[in-house]
Parts: C-alpha cells; structure tokens; sequence
C-alpha cells in the first residue's frame, strides 16, 4: 500500500510539472465541449434555397414568400431558366430548387391541387431528407391556407375534414440537440483524454528506459499498476465534474438523474479505458505507435457508439459489434441518467457490463504487463 | 552453492530467434568482489547481464543469484540487487530528493530511513546546493553518480553497473571508482561492464566476452601474464581481433 503511494504521488508530480500537458489535459478538452457542442449539430439550417417562377403571380410570390419568411431558408435568387439553375446547383451555389410551373395560380384555383416540382442536392442524405420534409410542410401550410379562401370564395360551410398530428417530445422536449449532444461530448471527453494520457504514460517510461530500472525493483506488478493508474482516474473524475457544471452553466443541460449515479458508472466506466490504455501500452514500443492504435480505436469507438447516428439504424452484425463498445453505454448511460431521469435500474445492465469488461481489460493488462521478458 | 559466491552461472544461454546472444556461459563470483564484464559491443555482456537482474528469461543453462534461482525466484533477486542501466534511468522531471525518495519507498525503505539516507548520500554526493533542482538540469557526470547512489540505496548485496562511466569526463570517472571502492569494502559485491580497459585494472578479476562465449577469466594481472603482454587494452585486443 505504500508503494502504491509512493507511486501516485511521484505520476502527480510528473503529471502537473509537465507544462506541455497540462492544457491538454484540461484546456482542451473544455474548448472542445464549448465548440463541439455548438458545431456538431444535426439540424439543418440556412439552406441556399432557388426557385424558377413561371407563374409570376401573387400566388405564386407568396409561395416564395413563406420561404423567405422560414428561418431555415436563405432565398437566393429567382432564376430565369432551368439550365442556369442546374448549372448553380452543380457549382454548390444552391441545396433546393422550387419549380414553380406555368399557371400556377389558375390551376390551383381551377382544380384545387397542383404540383411543384422540387429538386434538392442529395450528396448528403440525411440533410436532404431534412429538407425535403421542410419543404413539403411550408408548401402543405401554404396550400391549406389557400383552401380555406377557396371555400369562403365559393361559399361552402363544410370545413375538409384535416387531420392533424400533434407530435409530443418526451425526455427533450425542444428537440433541442445541445441537450441532447453536451452529454455526449462529454463522453468523449472522459474517455479520449483518460485513454490518451494512460495509453502513452507506461510506454513513455519505456521510451527513457526508467521502465527497466521499475522492473529490477521488487515491486509488484499490481502496485506499480494501480499506482500507475489511479491518477488518471483522478483526472478522468475532474474531467467529468468540470464537464457537468460546464452543460449546466454554459448550455443549461438538464440533470434529472441521480449524480451519485453518474458517478458511480463513470469511476467503473474509466476502470474499462484504463485498462485499455495499459494494455495498448504493453503491447507498443514507442509512443507514437501507442497514439496511433489509441486513435484507431478511440474513431471506430466513436462512430459506432450512438453518439451521432442511431445504433438501431446501424446493420445487424454492426449492432452486435457496439455491444463490445464501452462508449456506447457510456453514452446511453450519460443520456439516461442526465435527460430521463433514470435509477439504478434502468441503469443496471449498463452498469453490469461495463463492470464485466473492467474486470476482463484490466486482468488482461496485468496479465501482459511482464517485469521479466 | 559455494557460500562464498553471489552470482553462478552455468551455461547460461539466451537466444533471440536464431541468433545467439549468450552462448553457455559459466562464471562464479565471490562475495564482495568486483567483477570486470568486459567485451566489445554486441558481445552480449547486457543480455547477460539481464538474464541475472531477472527481467529477461534465459533460453537455457542455470545462474543463481544472491542464493536466487533466475527462473523461480526473479523477485527475490530484485530484493537483494541494485541496477544502474546504460542508459540514465531516473526521472529527468524529478528533482534529486525526489528521485531518492520514490526509489527508497519502492524498494520499501521507511519514511524515516529514506530521509537519513537522502541526507547521507547528498551529502556525500555533494549536491546539497541541487536536491531540490530537477535531475534533467544536473550534468552527466553527476547524473551517473546520483544514479549509482540511488542503486546502493537499499543496501543490496550485488549491484550491477552497465557502462556506468560512459560518457563523462575522467575527474569524475575517477571519483565513481572510489565510489565503487568503497561499496565494495562495505562488503557489496560489484559486477561492472566497461569499454575503459584501465578500469578493467582496478577489477579484482576480469572476463572477457568475445561473441556471446566467455574468452578468458582471470585476474588482470594473471591475464597479463596469460597473454603476454603489458596492459589490460592488449589482453582486450588479442581477444576481441581473435
């Protein structure tokens, strides 16, 4: 036990002596929460919007009206022919074009429906999707609107029977995606630093060759280990306090759960990266080689964690894979806990497995930390 | 074992895939002797070395140290050694006292004993004026002092140095002689590696590695006789060329 400590206070004093690491350890990682934040959003917003209007009439202006009056639209230029505005969707100068078709106006007057051709720039799925929902709804309200001066022209008392669907928004109610994103990015915070900083310590030691004086000492591998790692744990825990007051001060993120809770997964969560970084640290020489691999598995751990894109929507055998991502349940557990509100049961088969895989990542870094080769 | 040797090797091989490395050596020394481990680079004198610190396995042969098998009783062999590596290995961004105090408290030396100690040994050492300044700032010579030092701390029975004096200047190597002298008359057993052949003169007894093999063992003055010639540098160059 002794030893231990002799160890932690010696890795402190290194740690917080070490000028050039310091804001990388908690400068960084707060830039990156305030920016991430704010930037890594999936809302889709100013949209370069064209349209053609060959009806040149009131209704059809009001059309292109509504779009301009959207906050998601920019109404870029009314472009005189269709080749031109091919050719300024092909340079990137406009997302969506509105086709605005001859007669227009008399047609929708005389048949009551018409149709608008829409032409969005599809490089990116997702954000298409987006806006072609965007579309469709300015264009439906636009179009109920003139239904209802079309039956007070006519003077008709039977209302169209509208069936409306009112969505409700559990958990987040403003679909506000800061909410949703901060307890993410946090995740990614805890465990990039805490991954980095462990993965490179051991191998840094290596590199000087103090590693070998270490191991012609009696010390036991257990001591030398957690003596090893127990700061960054420290760290890792700092990370997540300062990352919490941070969401509630900066982007008023709610915490509904217990924090007790986020803090009794987070101190096993960081067991499980720990143990990853000691292990990548055994297996390398260098300290490059130990940043490449950690960035290997840090991207392929982010990607498929659910932070960014739905895990239900990832193909099975992708979905299987997640199951062996500690930061998946990382992140649902921050979500969880944070957004729902969740107890410990809820919590509980996340708890159970990250508590499993600790155990396996640490045994086996012990098991391939070797005093003796 | 004989009660009056600290190390016996017999046979002792290390190989790395095909290449052998240390090809069964065999090699006894006594207590409170200082052994020269001689041979040019590459001969295998810190693959040897190694094998009997107990951070490397042998391939084959037997070695005990301090009454340790290298096999069995690695740990224990740690307990009763100190290491001075080739290359400097205290920590560069810990000041002189600190460095004393965690290798004292991992060998498990107590707080008191450590503070006794790191007086005792700045005070010796002469680096009362830099305790609290970072090792990485000192200079070479005292660097290799301190580590030598910071070796003995725990009082082990051998300590073994790896080209303790590469580098620095001949006023200090000087001093890290009488340095060895004195831990030796202390009854520590001394086994050095070394490229300066006037140092294999002050040894008591002296093996030369030529290729992984033990060439000849003796005291430089037997050696001298052996080999017919005036200094240990001709004994090294008659083997070494073969």
């Amino acid at each position: 036990m002794k030893t231990i400590l002799y160890i932690i206070q010696k890795e402190f004093k290194q740690i917080f002596r070490n000028k050039g690491m310091l804001p990388i350890i908690f400068v960084l990682p707060l830039l990156q929460l305030v920016i991430l934040s704010n930037a890594a959003t999936f809302e889709v917003k100013n949209i370069k919007f064209g349209y053609i209007d060959n009806d040149h009439t009131s209704t059809s202006r009001a059309l292109v009206e509504k779009f301009n009056a959207s906050t998601y639209f920019n109404v870029l230029t009314d472009f005189p022919s269709e080749t031109l505005a091919s050719s300024a969707m092909l340079k990137g100068e406009v997302d969506v074009l509105l086709q605005i078709p001859h007669y227009f106006e008399r047609d929708l007057q005389k048949e009551k429906h018409n149709n608008l051709g829409v032409i969005i720039n599809a490089i990116d799925g997702a954000a298409a999707g987006v806006e072609n929902v965007y579309v469709t709804q300015i264009v439906q309200r636009f179009n109920q609107n003139i239904k209802v001066e079309l039956l007070q022209v006519s003077d008709q008392q039977v209302q169209p029977a509208v069936i409306e669907t009112i969505p409700l928004f559990w958990y987040n109610k403003t679909l506000n995606y800061k909410t949703f994103m901060v307890p993410g990015i946090l995740v990614l915070l805890v465990t990039m630093i805490t991954l980095f900083l462990s993965g490179m310590n051991i191998v840094r030691e290596k590199e000087i060759g103090t590693l070998e004086q270490i191991n012609v000492t009696p010390i036991k591998k257990s001591q030398f280990i957690i003596g090893k790692l127990f700061p960054f744990w420290v760290i890792g825990m700092g990370l997540l306090t300062v990352g919490l007051i941070l969401a509630k001060v900066i982007f008023n993120v709610p915490m509904l759960g217990s924090l007790p809770l986020m803090y009794l997964y987070t101190s096993i969560y960081i067991l499980v990266i720990l143990g990853i970084g000691l292990f990548i640290s055994n297996f390398t020489d260098t300290q490059q080689q130990a940043m490449f691999i950690a960035w290997f598995f840090t991207v392929i751990f982010i990607l498929m964690s659910g932070l960014f894109t739905p895990i239900e929507s990832m193909p099975k055998w992708a979905q299987t894979l997640t199951e062996f991502n500690p930061i998946r349940y990382f992140v649902e557990v921050m979500r969880m806990v944070m957004l729902k509100g969740s107890g410990f049961n809820d919590i509980l088969p996340q708890l159970l497995k990250t508590a499993l895989y600790a155990f396996v990542m640490n045994g086996l870094a012990v098991w391939s930390y070797k005093k003796t080769t | 074992m004989n009660n009056n040797n600290v190390i016996e090797a017999q046979d002792l091989t290390k190989m790395f895939g095909d290449f052998t490395a240390v090809n069964a050596i065999s090699f006894e020394v006594k207590k409170g002797e200082i052994f020269g481990f001689l041979g040019a680079n590459g001969a295998g004198k810190t693959t040897a070395m190694k094998m009997l610190i107990g951070i490397s396995k042998p391939t084959a042969g037997k070695a005990k140290v301090a009454g340790f098998d290298v096999y069995k009783q690695a740990e224990d062999i740690k307990k009763n050694i100190g290491y001075m590596s080739q290359k400097f290995a205290l920590y560069d961004d810990l000041t002189v006292k600190e460095n004393i105090t965690f290798f004292g408290g991992i060998y498990g030396l107590s707080r008191k004993r450590i503070k006794e100690k790191s007086k005792l040994l700045i005070k010796e050492l002469g680096l009362e004026e830099v305790e609290n300044q970072l090792v990485g700032s000192l200079p070479l010579g005292w660097k290799q002092k301190l580590s030598f030092s910071v070796s003995l701390l725990h009082d082990p029975k051998i300590v073994f140095l790896d080209e303790p004096t590469g580098g620095v200047d001949p006023i200090t190597r000087r001093q890290f002689w009488e340095m060895i002298y004195k831990a030796a008359s202390e009854g520590t057993t001394v086994f050095v590696t070394t490229h300066y052949m006037d140092e294999a003169e002050y040894c008591d007894r002296v093996s030369i590695m030529v290729n992984g093999k033990i060439e000849a063992l003796d005291t430089p003055k037997n050696l001298k006789q052996q080999f017919n010639v005036a200094n240990m540098n001709d004994v090294f160059l008659k083997l070494a060329r073969g």
